[in-house]
């Protein structure tokens, strides 16, 4: 047992934290730390930049941009990046369909694909959930059927991430609906969303914003090129990306961040000269919360330490249900060290009430989705209490 | 990083769970009645080396580090074996390594590694706050040496100790005194534990005592951390066991025809017992690592009892109403786990203390850097 960094560690340790506070935009780190929506645009800036130093797809296969580098050190390149409010490679991309495409594509598509997805020249996004299948994803309706060369797809997803940025999808579809299991006869196909029959609506949340879409497909046709390793095995490569999309969800990184950010809108003073955290009950949950984050970190670097051979551990189910408690608890404390500062969510510039405060409850309101997404925490309950304890 | 034990930590760990195995079955035997353990397992842990496991070698000790503590208490807390280890190891025993005069560790580290010898920390006071002021025990000095007045009061295993290790306050300040537990000037009064224990009030008239070391207030309070941590060590044992025993009667308990873990209420309640156990067992790693590596650190101990109360309030209360009516009789496991849980959580500080030492300077401490 040793708590120090190798010195091989503790020097990526060293490099990553250069490259990420002095290559990537400080406006960029500015409105990350502050919490502020990242436009399209700052979002690819930061990902050309993190891939111009081979920082944007660590955990892909080396060949195609990968570091080969342990649990142990995606762990520091996570942390040090969040911490440093630099904008994770978009996810869709770099944790999602990159390494799928990776594993289980042809070469012609790994050419065609790979380096324009971790450059993100290509935005993609995630076609998977649909109105009647949510965490119970096997249950898809949308169809592919074959004409020639083509699939073709008619169906509706929904709760499309940043969809309306996106230049592809790529999405589960169901291609043999006679299949004796429901988990069987869904592929894995790509397509850009710009082809005839795809149309976007946005869904506006409880923030105000957009950042989730519903797509439908009307008789879309894609290039049978386009379909992921075999037909009807889409389940698989599924099963696979969503271990991956588990990866990192904790965000200990960024919650660290928010309260370290919180904490000194907290500590400013207010119109009377007194402090929000000079108040013995706030200043407990900062504490509180605190240690709570420590312990969590110290359990995602035990996960990480962990792992073998990239495989998730059963044990990041824990990581996913904390980690969203801490992040959800770290806004709502937000909120109530904004006080009545809180109605000005609506005010622009000019307003003397500090952003933060403003945006505070719709950031709460947000956040809420962290409990609900990437598997809901009732799923994550489920898999602690049948894969882990066996009940 | 590394947070994995080694082979010899791994053989060390297999010896005692061994041991202590083999007593499982005496316990409400042995603890229906003082000293409340086992002297013939006491030999048997002496015979291992484990009475002396932190102690150097000079001593007739084995040098381990706290690492290595973690492992026994641990294991201590999974079978909640009554034997007073980490009491008289790592409380008074350390403390006299740390502190005490190259005499008096010459004099008594190799008895207590030897099984031969128990000795005690006799701070607590009654209604008195967490913390290492001495406030009911005057120490006075009358030329030839020290006598101490007043009362310890709960003192755990007080009664069954040779040696106890007094705070007692000299003027100002608080400072530690050897005191012979048989000689005149003390007398004891032993009575049972909520964790099926014992523990004494101890009265002290003129009673001879020689000061350990020159150790005062400082020593305490790193005896308090290594106490701390290995406390820790057992609870995290214990909230395994809780958690383990609690999902297996889940699985095979029926109640309307079928088993426990068909109800989806029961089994999240289960994960979240599990959540709790890991991110205790976390932070309990981190601290043992921290106090092998870099020495007693308060605060590091503060943040250790903060989580451990809040985690192992929760798998104690969860276990027991899991169990149902089962979990309050004194007949099953599970009751005696939470009540051993309950204790510890109280014996050096509760979480609300350490979330308020945590709390302290807040608004100017940054997070705690992991990686580094």
């Amino acid at each position: 047992m040793r708590l120090a960094l190798s010195a091989e560690d503790a020097q990526l340790q060293q490099e990553l934290r250069e490259f990420f506070t002095t290559k990537v935009p400080q406006e960029i780190r500015d409105a990350v730390r502050h919490g502020e929506e990242l436009t399209k645009e700052q979002i690819v800036e930061t990902q050309r930049v993190l891939n111009a130093g081979g920082y944007a797809v660590p955990n892909w296969p080396v060949e195609w941009g990968g570091r080969g580098w342990t649990p142990l050190q995606r762990h520091i390149w996570l942390d040090e990046m969040q911490t440093a409010g630099v904008p994770s490679p978009l996810p869709f991309n770099a944790s999602m369909v990159g390494p799928v495409i990776a594993t289980f594509g042809s070469q012609e598509q790994k050419e065609r694909f790979l380096p324009a997805t971790a450059n993100l020249d290509i935005w993609w996004c995630q076609g998977f959930s649909e109105p009647d299948a949510g965490s119970d994803l096997a249950s898809l309706r949308t169809t592919a059927v074959r004409d020639g060369d083509e699939w073709v797809v008619n169906g509706q997803k929904t709760w499309t991430t940043l969809g309306q940025y996106a230049d592809w999808i790529f999405c589960l579809v169901r291609t043999n609906p006679d299949a004796p299991k429901k988990q069987q006869g869904i592929s894995f196909v790509l397509f850009e969303m710009s082809t005839p029959g795809v149309t976007v609506r946005p869904i506006k949340l409880i923030d105000g914003g957009y950042e989730v879409n519903e797509v439908f497909f009307d008789n879309v046709r894609v290039p049978a090129d386009q379909l992921v390793g075999e037909e009807n095995r889409g389940w698989d490569y599924a099963k696979f990306l969503l271990g991956n999309e588990r990866d990192g969800i904790g965000a200990t990184g960024s919650t660290k961040l928010r309260l370290q950010v919180l904490k000194e809108h907290a500590s400013a003073s207010l119109a009377d000269g007194s402090r929000p955290i000079d108040d013995p009950a706030v200043a407990t949950r900062f504490a509180s919360l605190e240690n709570q984050l420590l312990s969590l970190e110290l359990t995602a670097l035990r996960v990480a330490a962990a792992s073998k051979d990239g495989k998730p551990d059963p044990v990041s189910s824990i990581l996913k249900l904390t980690g969203s408690q801490l992040q959800q608890a770290v806004s709502e404390l937000a909120v109530d060290v904004a006080g009545a500062d809180v109605l000005a969510a609506g005010a622009g510039d000019d307003s003397d009430v500090p952003a933060w405060a403003g945006d505070s409850v719709p950031t709460y309101l947000n956040l809420r989705k962290v409990s609900i997404y990437g598997g809901s925490n009732e799923v994550q309950r489920q898999i602690i209490a049948g894969t882990i304890l066996g009940l | 990083m590394d947070f994995t034990y080694d082979t010899e930590q791994l053989a060390l760990r297999d010896a005692v769970r061994g041991i202590l195995g083999e007593s499982v079955g005496n316990r409400e035997k042995i603890t229906a009645t003082e000293p409340g353990w086992d002297r013939e397992v006491w030999g048997k842990l002496a015979e291992m080396g484990l009475l002396g496991l932190p102690f150097d070698e000079a001593y007739d000790g084995a040098g381990a580090t706290a690492v290595e503590v973690g492992i026994v208490a641990q294991e201590i807390g999974r079978v909640l074996a009554p034997e007073p280890f980490i009491d008289v190891v790592v409380g008074a025993g350390q403390l006299i390594a740390d502190a005490g005069s190259e005499e008096q560790k010459r004099e008594l580290l190799p008895k207590i590694a030897a099984g031969e010898l128990i000795a005690v920390v006799a701070h607590t006071e009654p209604r008195a706050p967490h913390g290492t002021a001495a406030y009911g025990v005057t120490a006075t000095s009358n030329g030839d040496g020290w006598t101490l007045d007043g009362v310890k009061e709960p003192v755990r295993h007080g009664g069954a100790a040779d040696v106890l290790i007094v705070s007692a306050k000299d003027v100002d300040a608080t400072r530690l005194f050897v005191v012979d537990a048989t000689a005149t000037g003390v007398s004891r009064t032993t009575y049972s534990t909520p964790d099926d224990s014992y523990a004494a009030r101890i009265v002290l008239s003129g009673a001879a005592a020689t000061p350990l070391g020159d150790a005062g207030e400082e020593a305490l309070a790193s005896a308090f951390v290594r106490l701390q941590t290995a406390y820790g060590a057992e609870a995290i044992g214990a909230m395994e066991v809780s958690v383990e025993t609690t999902v297996g009667y889940l699985k095979t308990r029926k109640q309307f025809g079928v088993t426990l873990s068909k109800f989806q209420a029961l089994t999240f309640r289960a994960a979240d017992m599990y959540t709790s156990l890991e991110l205790a067992r976390s932070i309990s790693t981190w601290a043992t690592m921290s106090l092998a590596e870099s020495g007693p650190d308060a605060l590091v101990g503060s943040r250790l009892q903060a989580e451990l109360g809040r985690t192992g309030r929760h798998i104690s209360q969860e276990s027991i109403q899991l169990h149902g009516g089962i979990g309050v009789t004194a007949e099953y496991s599970i009751g005696h786990y939470a009540a051993r849980l309950t204790v510890l959580d109280r014996t050096l500080g509760n979480e609300a203390y350490h979330l308020a030492r945590i709390t302290d300077g807040v608004a100017d401490r940054g997070i705690v850097e992991l990686l580094h």
